[in-house]
């Protein structure tokens, strides 16, 4: 490779220091909620178990109505984050890469 | 290799060989006269992934076809390659199982294995994508010392892929063993050179496409189980549940695990207890434990990661995950429905007399749906399962095989030994089919040997140590500037030692003071309840005799336990590290050995620094945010 990128320069670019800030907050977050999500299930499952056994839909409980809840948020974040990443961070990965390579004239 | 198709002509009549004369002799869940249905539904799916390997060999002659199928898998192939490397027999059978038996915990236990890809879709599978080539210790080789890299990444992916590899080859051979009856030895060979038939012409080509056709096949043959179990109820999921909970088989599985206090409940009791937790697992804190090797470990899995090498782009990776997500956790909600559905139509009580384990609630399902062992289309449907199920284990075995086999020839044999990337394609190549070979022997040696053992506990433990090593070396190469050689190779080594030391100490294995101990006092308790058992045959109630005669069936079943499991312990004194019982109480190590190895990566990272791996930050940080230089398939 001929080209050289500076990477010191890609990382000074305010818009490349936008997009990592916005998505290490974004996927974080992201992360944290989904892991608190899911160890409810088993925490509840084990030391609140009067709650989990309410039922709420016919035989349906609150325990089976979490757990099918758990496929729900995982799609959910699923959704969320590729509509984000598609419309917000691929375009300004994109802006700064068209730059980047302009310059280096790749 | 002058001539691969007389190799492969060899190899497939020798597959077909070993399976046709040993299928006559078979004792099975098919009824004798309609084995033949078996051995065409068989016949036309090997045919069918055969077929895909001659077409897919032709496409394979560099490495990076070999490893990753040159990069030219689209996002929606790779996600349901994704789910048909992921979904297991242990997942396909096992969970279905487990719902039979024990109803909600069952179920419960499958939301893990959904969750984990929450955590692969939004830390790692874009980066590494961005970042990697054909192999895990790529990742790690960028910014740190390439060759130390290669070396510990490399064992570790052996390692975590031997681990699942041997767990199954294992459940594949007593699988096959009990769906179409062929003995345990044929069935551990027969998996392991069609495996290596896939593999060893077709490479990740024909791998992503066995995988492919797998998961499709497994989607259809449970969607039309569901459907058939759920349409009597015009698909309403409380009407579905009352007659599961109002079922006096699975009332009477209730009462069975629950024991003495199920006494005092209502028939109606024991069938709502179906749906509520607590009937398998029992020990949070080691649930708890589990959960996270599964959550965390799925990341560090080297023939998840692999996969997603064979994507052009960070966006298809990213739409990869996100396909894989709706078929996994779509299949998961279907094992609901084929579980109680199970535990229903054919009842707990039989579905654990064909197997202990519970693995046949999805076949024997399938055989009542069709219309009973006695039919056409129940034995039919039994086949198609079946086959299935074998195709699943050929199609995860191929991924795992391919993953070890590319860390040998890829990492160690190119990168350490032959020195790097100048090395010829052809010798690339030629290596990688080398090691696949190597690999897939140990495999089918491996399965062999641990004839009889209970492997089941390797699945968490390939898990773990996925959590525990390599996990949050690639997550801290990726996203944390101090991250240098010293700290990954620590984190490789105390990860990998915590979680194997931790399972070798644990109540996995078998202290034979302790089982000594159990047997002895059920064999001291021996008189002293045939005497009971003897006083209540005497008396005149009809209910108390009935009760004493199952008392004394169950007690005849205990004191033959006890004699065989004393019989196994004779003049053995510890376990087979020296301990005399276990010092770690928890099955899984996850909860103690994820922290370990995240600390060992900080720690040592600190310690020393390294100027090399953090001049060398601003790249790696650059390219995994935008993807920018991401290695192509075009550059070849």
């Amino acid at each position: 490779m001929s080209n050289q990128i500076d990477w010191a320069t890609v990382i000074a670019d305010p818009r490349f220091q936008t997009l990592a800030r916005r998505k290490s907050r974004f996927l974080w977050g992201l992360m944290g909620f989904s892991v608190a999500y899911y160890f409810a299930l088993p925490i509840g499952a084990a030391y609140f178990q009067d709650l989990f056994k309410i039922r709420i839909w016919g035989p349906v409980n609150l325990g089976l109505a979490f757990a099918l809840s758990e496929f729900l948020m995982a799609w959910l974040v699923a959704f969320y984050y590729s509509r984000v990443a598609n419309r917000e961070f691929d375009r300004l990965a994109m802006e700064i890469a068209m730059t980047v390579e302009h310059h280096v004239g790749g | 290799m002058k001539d691969p198709k007389v190799y492969f002509g060899l190899l497939v009549s020798l597959v077909v060989g070993l399976l046709v004369p040993f299928g006559v002799h078979a004792q099975d869940a098919a009824t004798g006269h309609f084995r033949w249905i078996t051995f065409a539904v068989f016949a036309s799916v090997i045919t069918l992934t055969m077929w895909i390997t001659v077409v897919a060999a032709r496409k394979v002659r560099s490495a990076s076809d070999f490893y990753t199928a040159g990069g030219g898998i689209s996002g929606l192939q790779n996600g349901w390659a994704i789910a048909g490397d992921y979904l297991s027999a242990a997942s396909f059978l096992g969970i279905a199982g487990l719902i039979s038996q024990y109803g909600y915990d069952g179920f419960m236990y499958s939301v893990g294995w959904l969750v984990a890809y929450v955590t692969v879709l939004l830390l790692i599978a874009e980066p590494c994508r961005n970042i990697g080539k054909y192999t895990l210790a790529d990742i790690l080789a960028y910014r740190n010392d390439p060759k130390k890299m290669r070396v510990v990444g490399a064992l570790s992916v052996i390692t975590v892929s031997t681990f699942y590899l041997t767990a199954q080859m294992v459940g594949g051979g007593v699988l096959v063993k009990t769906l179409i009856g062929i003995d345990y030895d044929v069935s551990v060979i027969a998996v392991g050179i069609l495996m290596l038939v896939y593999v060893l012409f077709g490479g990740m080509v024909a791998t992503t496409w066995v995988q492919i056709v797998k998961a499709v096949l497994l989607v259809i043959a449970s969607l039309l189980i569901v459907m058939l179990v759920w349409v009597p109820y015009g698909f309403s999921l409380p009407a579905f549940l009352t007659d599961i909970v109002g079922d006096a088989k699975v009332q009477v599985q209730v009462a069975k695990l629950l024991g003495d206090p199920a006494k005092s409940m209502t028939a109606a009791e024991l069938g709502q207890r179906f749906l509520e937790p607590g009937l398998y697992l029992k020990a949070p804190i080691d649930q708890i434990s589990l959960s996270l090797a599964l959550v965390f470990g799925t990341a560090g899995m080297p023939h998840i990661l692999m996969r997603f090498f064979t994507v052009p782009t960070a966006q298809a990776a990213r739409k990869s995950v996100v396909w894989a997500m709706a078929i996994i956790g779509g299949f998961y909600l279907l094992t609901l429905f084929l579980g109680f559905g199970a535990a229903h139509l054919v009842g707990p009580a039989v579905i654990a007399s064909v197997d202990a384990g519970g693995n046949m609630a999805g076949p024997l399902l399938a055989q009542y749906i069709g219309g009973g062992p006695e039919s056409l289309m129940g034995n039919f449907m039994l086949a198609f399962v079946s086959a299935v199920a074998f195709a699943t284990i050929v199609a995860v075995v191929a991924g795992l095989v391919l993953a070890a086999a590319s860390a040998m020839a890829h990492d160690l044999w190119v990168g350490v030994i032959r020195g790097g990337e100048h090395v010829p394609p052809h010798e690339q190549v030629a290596a990688a089919r080398v090691a696949t070979v190597l690999v897939g022997a140990i495999a089918i040696t491996i399965g062999i040997a641990s004839k009889g053992q209970n492997v089941a506990s390797l699945v968490a433990l390939a898990f773990a140590v996925a959590a525990s090593a390599n996990f949050p070396c690639v997550l801290l190469t990726l996203y944390w500037k101090r991250c240098n050689t010293n700290g990954v190779v620590a984190g490789m080594i105390v990860g990998t030692v915590a979680a194997v030391g931790l399972t070798l100490i644990s109540p996995n294995l078998t202290y034979p003071k302790v089982v000594r101990a159990a047997a002895t006092k059920v064999l001291d308790a021996e008189s002293a309840k045939r005497q009971a058992i003897a006083m209540a045959l005497q008396s005149a109630d009809a209910t108390e005799i009935a009760r004493a005669t199952k008392e004394s069936a169950a007690l005849d079943k205990a004191v033959k336990k006890a004699h065989e499991d004393l019989l196994k312990v004779e003049g053995q004194e510890t376990s087979f590290i020296g301990l005399e019982k276990p010092a770690f109480e928890l099955k899984n190590p996850g909860i103690v050995s994820i922290p370990l190895g995240f600390l060992a990566v900080i720690l040592f990272s600190l310690w020393r620094r390294d100027s090399r791996a953090e001049s060398m930050w601003d790249e790696v940080y650059a390219r995994q945010i935008t993807g920018l230089r991401a290695h192509k398939a075009s550059q070849h």
